[in-house]
C-alpha cells in the first residue's frame, strides 16, 4: 500500500462530491418549513426613514412578515447596556440612513419570489441628509484610525528619501474592489424553543459565527450551531459576521420558523465588503548605486461613518528592503458607504503594487535592473523589528521566477521588443504575508477498522482545507490518506481559527500533526512500546487486543514564544510577461510565473491551484476589477457580473507556481508559513512593470483598462 | 419584477393582436436582455407574447442574397455556412458579443431590440429619460465612461450595446416587419434612431410591428473583412469601441468600403464619408488615418469618455489594417 507523503500531489477528497453537485453550500438545506428573507434596501444615501407604508406588502400573496425599523423585535446585542454589544451596523434598530443600498426593511414570505415582490410593494419616505461618498474630494478629511491612536512608524529619519540623490515620489491608485464570490452569502436560521438556533451560512470560520451570533442574542455559545461545510469562494467577505445574517436570526425568531436570506449580487456590492479605494504616495531615494536610503509610505483609503476599517497597506515599506530610513503614515476617510473589509492579501496587495510599482520607477531612473536593485537592498534580517527571519528564500524566489520567465529576454529600455503588432515586456513584483499560527485543537479518532477521523472547526473557501489535513494525518500516523476523513465548517467540533491570514495549514495542521502524534503515542504505550516509537504499528490490531471499541483524544495545539524572537513571514516574486497593443491599448498578459516561499509545502496539487487562483485574482486587481461609484447619486453603477469585471478565461494566459518548498524551522513542526494571501500580492505590480516595459506607460490608476494605455 | 400576463402565440398575426391588447405588452424571444430588465424592475410589462413558436428561425438564399428569420439565434447565424462565406463580417461581429451561453439563446430580432446597457438606465434608483421620460438623464453628468461621443441629445448619451448591429449596417441589410398595418421594409440604417427628445423609443417600429426576418443583399465582402472590439476585457464585455471593416480590393487598390463603429452612439453608427474617401485609394496608414480623421468629424465626448476621441480612429485605422492585409 502506498504511503501518502506531505508534499504529494494528492487529490482534493472532496473533489468528486464538488464535481458532481454533491457538496452541499450553506443555500442549499432544504429545511421543513422553511421560509425566505428578502431585504429591502435604502435608495438615499444618508438621512432617515421617516415613515415606511408596508400595508400593500404585508397584503401580498405569501407573506409572513416585514421588519423595519418600526416594529423591528429588540435584537439583545444591539441594545444600549447591552453585556457585550455588537459593533457596526445594527440593521432596523433605528431609523438611520448611513449608506445607499442599507437595508431597511427585511420581507418574509412563503417563497424567495414572493418575498422579492413584495418588497417593490413598501413605499418608503425619507429625510435625506447631505452626503458624501467622493474620496477624491474628501481625501483631506482623513482621520488617523483609532480615535487618532494609530502610531505612525519611522525608523531613521522620516521623509528621508527626499534628500538621497536619486529620487522617486508618486502616487498610485487603487479602486475599490469586490469580493464577488461566485456563491452569493445566504444564510439560512431556525430557532429550537427561545434559546437555540441553528445557522446554515456561507462563513470562513464557524467559530467566529458563532460567538458572533450568540453575543447578539444574548444566547449561551453552546446553543447556537454553525454550519458551513463547503464555500463557495469567500476571499474575506465571510470573516465576518454580517448584519444581514443577524437579520436572519432575528426574522426566524420573529416569524417561528426557518428563514433563508441570500443577498443579490447587486447587495453583494454594498453588505459583504471590499477593498477599500485607497491612494498610496511613495518617496524612494537611493544612492546613485541604487542602495535605498529611504523608504516613505503613506496611505489614504476609504471607510464608513458608522465604523472604521483600517488594514496594513503601507506596512510592507517597513521590512521587505534594507534602508537606514522608513517611515509610514496612514489615514482613513469615513464617507456615506458600507464599511470595508479584509480581501484577499488585505492591505498587503494594495500596499505592494505601490511600493513595487515605485522600486521599479526608480530601476529605470538608476539603470538598473529590477531584480538587481532588490538584490542591493535585500535585508537578511527583519528591519522593523531588529529579529531574525524564522526563514526568507526570497533572492531564490528572484532567481528560479527570473529563468522560467526567460527574464534574459527583457530589454531594458521599454517599447523595443515586438511580437508583430505588439509591444513585449517583462517586469517582476514581490510580495510578502505574516506567517501566523494561532490556536487550534483537533479531536482524532481511531476506529476499529483502522479508520481515522479527525475534527476541527476549521473552515474551506476554496484550498482544499480538508485534503492538506488528510495528508498531514496519513503522513503523521504512517497510514494511506484514504483511511482518514477529515471534518470541518462545524462550530460543535474543536475551535479552530477563522480561515483568513493565511494560517490555516500553519495552525490546523499543527492541531492535526500534534493530535496524530499524541494519538501514536498513546498506541505505542498501549503496545508496550516506547511512546516516541516510529516504526508502523497496526493500528486496527492493538484496538481489537485491548478490547477497546474506539479511542478518542482531544489535542490542543499553540505556537510558543517564537513569534518574540523571530520575524515569520512568507515571500513571493511573480513575473509577467507582456503584451501591448499600441493603437488599441490592448493588454495581453501572456505568462505569469508565481514563486514563493511559503515553507513546506503540504499538498503540491491544491498549493498550485491556490496560487493560480490568486494569481488570477491578481490579474483582475490590475487589469480588469473597479466598483464603479456615482458620487452625485451615491450609488455603484456597475453592481453587476455583466459590468464588474472580473476576469474570464481568455484573460488568463499560462500561470506557473513554483514553490522553494523548505520547511521553515521555527513556525510550527510542519514548517509550512501560508499560500494563500502572498499568491496575489505583488502580482498588480509584477503586470504594471511589465505594461512599462513593454510600452513606456507607466499606468499609477488600477486597472490598466485600454483608454488608460492610449491616454497615457 | 411585476406580475403579468404571458402569451404563446402560434402565428404573427396572432402576436400582433396579442401585443396591441395592453400599452406595455412585449413580444418574448429569446429572453437574454428582456427577462434581465424585468427582474430589475427597469421593464414592467402588462403582457409577454411569446413569439418562440412562431416559424422564423430559417437561413434561406434569397434570388439575390440571404434572409436571416428574426428567431434565428445568434449561434445559428455566426456558425451557418453560408454566413461564414459570404458575409464573415457578420459572423466575425455576432461572435463578439456576449458568450457562447447567450448567443445559444439570444436572436436576431432581439439583438436588434437589445436596449442599452447605460448604468442609469438599468438602476431605477437613478434618473433616465429612456427608462422614465421626463426624469432626466444621470449619464450627462454621471459615470459616462461608456457613452455617446456621436448623435447624442442632452436627454440621453446612451449607445446601442451591440456588435451584431454595427455588422448588419455596415452590410446594408434590410429588415422585414410585419405590424397591424400590414408589412413593410426598414434599411437597417434607419431601424434604430437618435435620441433627440424621445429616447424611449429606441428604434422606428411602430406599435405592434413585430420583426419578421432580416435580408442580407448579395455577398460582396466575404474576404477584406475585420470586426474590432476594444473592450476592459478580452470577452464577455460590452465595446468601449468596436468596429466593422469591409474592403473590396481589385490588386492594390480599394474599390468598394464598408465602415461601422459600436459603441460610439445611440444607433450602430455607419461611415459613410470615410467609405466614400477609401474608394479608389492604396491600402496604407496614411489613408486610414485620413479616413478615421474623416469619419471622426462631428464627435463629441463627455468627462469619462474623452479616451473614445483617441481610441475610435485608432480602431478604424487597426480595423482598416486588418482587413486589408
Amino acid at each position: 500500500m502506498k504511503q501518502d507523503k506531505i508534499g504529494d500531489p494528492l487529490d482534493r477528497v472532496d473533489g468528486r462530491l464538488k464535481v458532481t453537485g454533491g457538496a452541499k453550500y450553506s443555500g442549499e438545506y432544504k429545511v421543513p418549513g422553511l421560509t425566505y428573507g428578502v431585504l429591502v434596501p435604502a435608495t438615499i444615501t444618508n438621512g432617515t426613514v421617516t415613515a415606511m407604508d408596508t400595508r400593500a406588502a404585508l397584503r401580498a400573496p405569501g407573506v409572513l412578515a416585514v421588519i423595519t425599523p418600526f416594529n423591528a423585535p429588540p435584537v439583545p446585542g444591539y441594545q444600549p447596556g447591552a453585556a457585550k454589544p455588537v459593533k457596526g451596523l445594527k440593521l432596523f434598530n433605528d431609523n438611520q440612513v448611513h449608506f445607499n443600498g442599507q437595508p431597511i426593511a427585511l420581507v418574509v414570505a412563503e417563497t424567495f419570489e414572493r418575498a422579492t415582490y413584495a418588497a417593490t410593494l413598501i413605499k418608503t419616505t425619507y429625510q435625506p441628509q447631505p452626503f458624501e461618498t467622493d474620496f477624491h474630494k474628501n481625501f483631506d478629511k482623513g482621520v488617523v484610525p483609532n480615535e487618532g491612536k494609530y502610531k505612525d512608524y519611522v525608523r531613521g529619519e522620516a521623509d528621508a528619501y527626499k534628500n538621497a540623490p536619486v529620487v522617486v515620489e508618486q502616487d498610485y491608485m487603487l479602486p475599490s474592489e469586490m469580493h464577488n464570490p461566485m456563491e452569493l452569502h445566504v444564510t439560512t436560521a431556525f430557532w429550537d424553543g427561545d434559546d437555540k438556533v441553528t445557522l446554515y451560512t456561507k462563513s470562513q470560520g464557524v467559530v467566529g459565527s458563532q460567538r458572533a451570533i450568540s453575543t447578539a442574542f444574548g444566547l449561551d455559545p453552546a446553543n447556537v450551531q454553525i454550519h458551513s461545510r463547503f464555500v463557495g469562494g469567500a476571499f474575506g467577505s465571510s470573516l465576518r459576521t454580517w448584519p444581514h445574517e443577524v437579520a436572519a436570526v432575528q426574522a426566524a425568531k420573529l416569524v417561528k420558523r426557518p428563514v433563508k436570506l441570500t443577498l443579490t449580487r447587486e447587495q453583494m456590492f454594498t453588505l459583504v465588503g471590499y477593498r477599500p479605494l485607497t491612494i498610496q504616495r511613495i518617496g524612494l531615494g537611493a544612492s546613485t548605486d541604487g542602495k535605498l536610503v529611504g523608504i516613505t509610505h503613506e496611505s489614504h483609503s476609504q471607510t464608513a461613518v458608522y465604523e472604521e476599517f483600517t488594514e496594513n497597506a503601507v506596512n510592507v515599506s517597513r521590512f521587505l528592503y534594507a534602508s537606514p530610513n522608513a517611515n509610514t503614515r496612514y489615514k482613513v476617510v469615513p464617507l456615506n458607504v458600507g464599511v470595508p473589509a479584509p480581501m484577499r492579501g488585505p492591505g498587503e496587495a494594495t500596499g505592494s503594487f505601490a511600493l513595487e510599482s515605485a522600486l521599479d520607477e526608480l530601476s529605470y531612473k538608476l539603470g538598473i535592473d529590477p531584480i538587481e536593485l532588490r538584490l542591493r537592498n535585500y535585508t537578511y534580517t527583519d528591519p522593523e523589528r531588529n529579529l531574525p527571519w524564522s526563514s526568507k528564500y526570497l533572492k531564490e524566489c528572484y532567481q528560479q521566477g527570473a529563468e522560467r520567465i526567460g527574464w534574459d529576454k527583457r530589454s531594458a529600455q521599454p517599447g523595443t521588443q515586438r511580437d508583430g503588432e505588439w509591444l513585449i515586456g517583462y517586469g517582476i513584483g514581490c510580495g510578502a504575508f505574516g506567517a501566523y499560527r494561532s490556536k487550534t485543537s483537533a479531536k482524532i479518532k481511531l476506529l476499529p477498522d483502522g479508520t481515522v477521523n479527525i475534527q476541527s472547526a476549521t473552515s474551506d473557501i476554496g484550498p482544499g482545507t480538508a485534503t492538506s489535513m488528510t495528508l498531514i494525518a496519513a503522513d503523521t500516523l504512517g497510514i494511506p490518506a484514504d483511511k482518514i476523513t477529515f471534518q470541518l465548517g462545524d462550530s460543535s467540533y474543536p475551535i479552530a481559527p477563522t480561515q483568513g491570514g493565511s494560517q490555516t495549514v500553519s495552525s490546523v495542521g499543527s492541531a492535526v500533526h500534534d493530535a496524530c502524534v499524541a494519538l501514536k503515542q498513546k498506541l505505542n504505550t498501549l503496545a508496550g512500546l516506547s511512546p516516541d516509537t516510529t516504526a508502523p504499528i497496526d493500528y486496527a490490531g492493538i484496538l481489537t487486543k485491548h478490547n477497546l471499541p474506539m479511542l478518542e483524544l482531544t489535542q490542543d495545539s499553540q505556537a510558543g514564544d517564537d513569534a518574540k524572537n523571530y520575524s515569520m513571514y512568507s515571500f513571493s516574486a511573480h513575473f509577467a510577461q507582456v503584451y501591448v497593443h499600441p493603437l488599441t491599448g490592448q493588454v495581453r498578459v501572456k505568462k505569469l510565473v508565481a514563486v514563493v516561499d511559503g515553507g513546506k509545502i503540504v499538498n503540491l496539487k491544491t498549493a498550485s491551484s491556490q496560487m493560480i487562483g490568486g494569481a488570477v485574482g491578481g490579474i483582475g486587481m490590475v487589469l480588469t476589477e473597479e466598483a464603479v461609484f456615482d458620487d452625485h447619486f451615491g450609488r455603484y453603477v456597475n453592481g453587476n457580473f455583466a459590468d464588474y469585471h472580473v476576469p474570464v478565461n481568455a484573460d488568463i494566459p499560462d500561470i506557473e507556481a513554483i514553490f522553494i518548498d523548505k520547511p521553515d524551522p521555527i513556525i510550527n513542526p510542519v514548517g509550512t508559513k501560508g499560500l494563500g494571501e502572498i499568491s496575489l500580492i505583488g502580482v498588480a505590480a509584477a503586470v504594471a512593470n511589465a505594461v512599462y516595459n513593454a510600452s513606456g506607460k507607466r499606468i499609477r490608476e488600477l486597472p490598466i483598462t485600454p483608454d488608460k494605455i492610449l491616454m497615457a | 419584477m411585476n406580475p403579468f400576463q404571458y402569451t404563446r402565440s402560434l402565428a404573427a398575426a396572432g402576436a400582433i393582436q396579442s401585443v396591441l391588447k395592453e400599452p406595455h405588452a412585449h413580444f418574448l424571444a429569446g429572453g437574454t436582455n428582456l427577462i434581465d430588465l424585468i427582474k430589475m424592475g427597469v421593464v414592467t410589462p402588462e403582457r409577454l407574447v411569446d413569439i418562440n413558436p412562431l416559424p422564423l428561425k430559417g437561413i434561406e438564399k434569397t434570388a439575390t442574397g440571404l434572409r436571416l428569420g428574426a428567431l434565428a439565434t445568434n449561434s445559428e447565424v455566426a456558425d451557418h455556412p453560408l454566413v461564414l462565406q459570404g458575409y464573415p463580417l457578420l459572423s466575425l461581429a455576432i461572435n463578439a458579443g456576449a458568450s457562447p451561453q447567450l448567443r445559444n439563446m439570444a436572436t436576431v430580432g432581439g439583438n436588434m431590440m437589445q436596449r442599452t446597457r447605460c448604468n442609469y438606465f438599468f438602476d431605477t434608483a437613478m434618473p433616465c429619460n429612456k427608462r422614465s421620460p421626463g426624469s432626466g438623464c444621470g449619464a450627462l453628468e454621471g459615470i459616462n465612461r461608456m457613452h455617446a461621443i456621436f448623435g447624442a441629445s442632452p436627454a440621453c448619451i446612451a449607445v446601442n450595446p451591440s456588435d451584431m448591429n454595427v455588422a448588419m449596417v455596415a452590410l446594408d441589410a434590410v429588415v422585414h416587419v410585419k405590424g397591424p398595418k400590414g408589412e413593410r421594409k426598414i434599411p437597417f440604417a434607419d431601424f434604430h434612431r437618435l435620441p433627440g427628445d424621445h429616447p424611449e423609443k429606441d428604434n422606428t417600429l411602430e406599435r405592434g410591428e413585430l420583426i419578421m426576418a432580416v435580408d442580407l443583399p448579395a455577398p460582396a465582402f466575404s474576404q477584406h473583412v475585420a470586426y474590432l472590439k476594444i473592450r476592459d476585457r478580452t470577452s464577455y464585455a460590452f465595446a468601449l469601441v468596436s468596429v466593422a471593416a469591409a474592403l473590396k480590393m481589385d490588386g492594390n487598390m480599394i474599390t468598394d468600403a464598408r465602415l461601422a463603429m459600436g459603441g460610439v452612439a445611440h444607433k450602430p453608427w455607419r461611415l459613410h464619408a470615410a467609405e466614400t474617401f477609401l474608394k479608389g485609394k492604396t491600402p496604407g496608414d496614411d489613408t486610414f488615418k485620413q479616413a478615421a480623421q474623416i469619419a471622426m468629424q462631428g464627435a463629441k465626448a463627455y468627462r469619462y469618455n474623452q479616451f473614445k476621441l483617441t481610441m475610435a480612429p485608432n480602431a478604424i485605422l487597426q480595423a482598416l489594417k486588418t482587413a486589408s492585409a
